[in-house]
């Protein structure tokens, strides 16, 4: 069943359609990639989510329910271009936006303590915003986004800013959250890091989904008829007419083959064309990343 | 809790806990005393420019000592002494100035001096001279015992001002305190609408700057937060106000006690702290600018115009006064607050701040003519029309205006108001979260028709 779910948003400023019948359904408890251009609409259906703007049309639900401006407080919300007030303490600030969050002063000290020690940054807690490094400040923000314990968790590009290191604190913070029962809609370009935490995807491009669903369905159907060939041992192949060889290079003793075969031909064929030709380790169909059926999806449309 | 109450605490206690402002809160009362008690000691005292003026006359002593020396100016008669010399060495013969009376042009009587003389000289020498060629011209008609005549006939004209209510009883009133009452009124509302609306402009720019908005918004409504920041400043406002008149007593009554020896002087701060007090009794103002003016002989003239002062409708003044200051505020700061969403920073705003200030420095200026004429078509018209009712028809109030008006006045400021926190509220929910645009009058009203 899905926690939240979109039937056809439409949103439009003036002249200019941001949203034109947009569709997503968040199944619960998963990490569901938002993609997209720059301007293609994420935001408009992210703030629409959040209550802050209204679409012009279309429904949304939560838990099977209509939205109503008490969900806010059941949604958790990091967006893209976030703040803190500068000349606020970073205890004082996040109490203000937990209690905002409807969470009593009691309540919101005691959780966050809990958060801050696990994040190491409990010494910042006297301390004003504007002397804290831009790292520091986006993990003050992740904590005041999830401190009401929402059910859906929107982050917009949420490891922007962050080194390394922290970027996988992050990471592992944000599945600790699905598997304590979140859902999580996670915006971003960073395609590396869809392929690593995303379950489902939609990708908006000029206010229209043009690609949904499972991750790993997606790359399956762009597979199409790319296959990764390895060989023991140092192997070249020839191109028949079955297939054309896009790449082949030897490495650790092992050649790594990668072929386009030509449509209408199984994969039994080509593995009768090359079993000859030395030890097969593996013979899969090659999937595209995230990033190449992002740019091929992108630029088909315009 | 209430959202809109943590955030009223959060731009409160942000804004009250901020240095400046308790530097501010602190040293503008000392400032005022300081001003209230220096003022009239300098003006007292003045010893400090003596000024010695030499007069001459061409070749006439009929204005022997007519000049009579003041407090900061004496007046030396200088028998045949050569004009050019005189006015040639004026600083080292230790003159101020030189006055030259020639019977060829006894209307304008020269006076030399370094620098430009000040209009108060200048009223005293006019004045005397003026009576002497009038009393001059009367003694041409041979009347007999002309002194003591002029003596007689001389009379001083105080109209005394009284209000006919509907059953005939008539209560005594003063101008002088009406108009006072109407120019602090007018102004105060000026000073607090303009510096707490722009206060909360900018704290709604700050917001949009800092990128913290969108996270608020995600959690309170756009109108929640802009009430909020609102009525939160208007809180910061009105301590500080409070803390202001307080000090300000206070430290009148210190330095009464301690700086001030000379016995007038102390009667004459006695009078004004007694006005202050009138003034936080009645919660409203007595004038105390006048009361500064007035010098210990003529106490009695300000116990009446006291008098006169509780005759006027207090509780419909100070019920006005609240009820213009809380509708004209939410209104002008509404739209600070709608500007201030508007822009990306705050150089942006100027474009827009001029159509805001437009109506407030007319609202002023017809104030001001007002209180010459308080039931002009002008005056009548200004404190109807909401965005500039709250000054004009403060100024007005003391005068004694007609309930319809007041009634409609209020009537129109209400719907006004509501009307332009509501447009606010929309421009405000838009412009936040624009940015890198420039935004026009047009694209506001563009952003009014967004759905919500």
């Amino acid at each position: 069943m899905s926690l939240f779910e979109a039937q056809n948003v439409t949103k439009q400023f003036g002249d200019f359609k941001a949203l034109d019948d947009v569709s997503i359904s968040v199944p619960a408890q998963c990490i569901y990639g938002l993609l997209g251009p720059n301007g293609a609409g994420k935001t408009t259906l992210i703030r629409i989510i959040n209550q802050i703007t209204g679409p012009d049309s279309g429904n949304l639900y939560l838990n099977g329910k209509k939205l109503t401006p008490e969900d806010v407080l059941a949604i958790g919300y990091l967006p893209e271009e976030r703040g803190l007030y500068r000349k606020m303490k970073v205890g004082e600030q996040a109490l203000y936006f937990a209690q905002l969050k409807g969470l009593s002063k009691a309540e919101a000290m005691k959780r966050l303590k809990y958060w801050f020690r696990k994040l190491d940054i409990v010494d910042w807690w006297g301390k004003k915003v504007e002397e804290l490094s831009k790292g520091m400040q986006q993990k003050v923000q992740f904590i005041t986004t999830i401190l009401h314990e929402p059910k859906l968790i929107i982050f917009d590009e949420p490891f922007t800013g962050f080194d390394p290191v922290n970027a996988n604190l992050i990471k592992n913070e944000i599945l600790f959250l699905r598997e304590r029962g979140a859902t999580i809609i996670f915006s971003t370009h960073i395609m590396a890091s869809v392929e690593e935490l995303c379950d489902n995807i939609t990708l908006i491009n000029k206010g229209k989904t043009i690609l949904e669903g499972s991750v790993s369905e997606i790359r399956e159907k762009w597979a199409g008829k790319e296959y990764e060939l390895v060989f023991q041992g140092d192997v070249k192949l020839r191109e028949n007419g079955n297939f054309t060889i896009l790449s082949q290079n030897t490495e650790d003793g092992k050649s790594f083959i990668r072929l386009n075969t030509i449509s209408g031909i199984s994969t039994n064929e080509i593995l009768h064309d090359v079993i000859k030709s030395g030890n097969i380790i593996s013979f899969n169909p090659a999937l595209p990343s995230m990033n190449e059926i992002f740019i091929r999806v992108v630029e088909s449309r315009n | 809790m209430n959202k809109v109450s943590v955030i009223i605490k959060r731009e409160y206690l942000s804004r009250v806990k901020k240095r400046s402002f308790i530097i501010m809160t602190i040293l503008a009362p000392l400032l005022m005393a300081c001003l209230v008690i220096v003022m009239p000691l300098v003006m007292m005292s003045g010893s400090t420019d003596f000024k010695k003026i030499a007069v001459i006359q061409d070749g006439t002593t009929e204005f022997e000592n007519v000049i009579t020396d003041t407090k900061d100016e004496d007046f030396v008669y200088l028998q045949g002494a050569d004009i050019n010399y005189i006015v040639k060495n004026l600083d080292s013969l230790g003159y101020y100035g030189a006055l030259y009376i020639s019977p060829l042009s006894l209307n304008e009587p020269i006076l030399y001096s370094k620098k430009q003389p000040g209009i108060g000289l200048l009223d005293h020498i006019s004045g005397a001279l003026e009576k002497e060629i009038e009393k001059s011209k009367l003694l041409d008609y041979n009347i007999q015992n002309l002194d003591s005549i002029l003596k007689q006939i001389r009379t001083n004209v105080n109209p005394v001002t009284k209000i006919v209510d509907q059953e005939g009883k008539s209560t005594e009133t003063s101008q002088g305190v009406a108009m006072v009452l109407a120019y602090i009124g007018g102004f105060l509302m000026y000073m607090l609408v303009f510096m707490f609306g722009a206060q909360v402009m900018r704290g709604v720019i700050e917001e949009k700057t800092s990128r913290v908005v969108e996270v608020i918004v995600s959690s309170v409504k756009p109108v929640q937060l802009m009430m909020g920041k609102i009525i939160g400043i208007a809180l910061v406002g009105l301590t500080q106000f409070m803390i202001w008149v307080l000090l300000t007593m206070g430290t009148v009554a210190v330095l009464r006690g301690t700086v001030l020896k000379k016995a007038d002087i102390t009667e004459m701060t006695q009078t004004i702290t007694k006005s202050v007090m009138d003034q936080s009794q009645s919660n409203a103002q007595v004038p105390a600018v006048k009361t500064t003016t007035q010098l210990s002989p003529q106490l009695a003239e300000m116990s009446r115009l006291l008098d006169n002062a509780m005759n006027l409708n207090w509780p419909l003044i100070i019920f006005a006064f609240i009820f213009y200051f809380i509708t004209g505020y939410l209104l002008y700061a509404s739209v600070f607050a709608a500007i201030g969403s508007a822009v990306d920073n705050e150089t942006e705003t100027q474009q827009f701040m001029l159509p805001v200030t437009i109506p407030i420095i007319l609202a002023l200026m017809v104030a001001m003519g007002t209180m010459q004429n308080p039931d002009s078509p002008l005056a009548f018209w200004f404190s109807i029309i909401p965005l500039t009712s709250p000054i004009v028809m403060m100024a007005r109030i003391p005068f004694i205006v007609p309930a319809w008006q007041i009634i409609l006045s209020m009537g129109i400021m209400i719907i006004t108001f509501l009307a332009f926190v509501w447009m606010a509220a929309k421009v405000y929910r838009t412009g936040i979260l624009m940015y890198g645009k420039k935004t026009s009058w047009k694209e506001m009203w563009k952003w009014l028709r967004y759905s919500g």
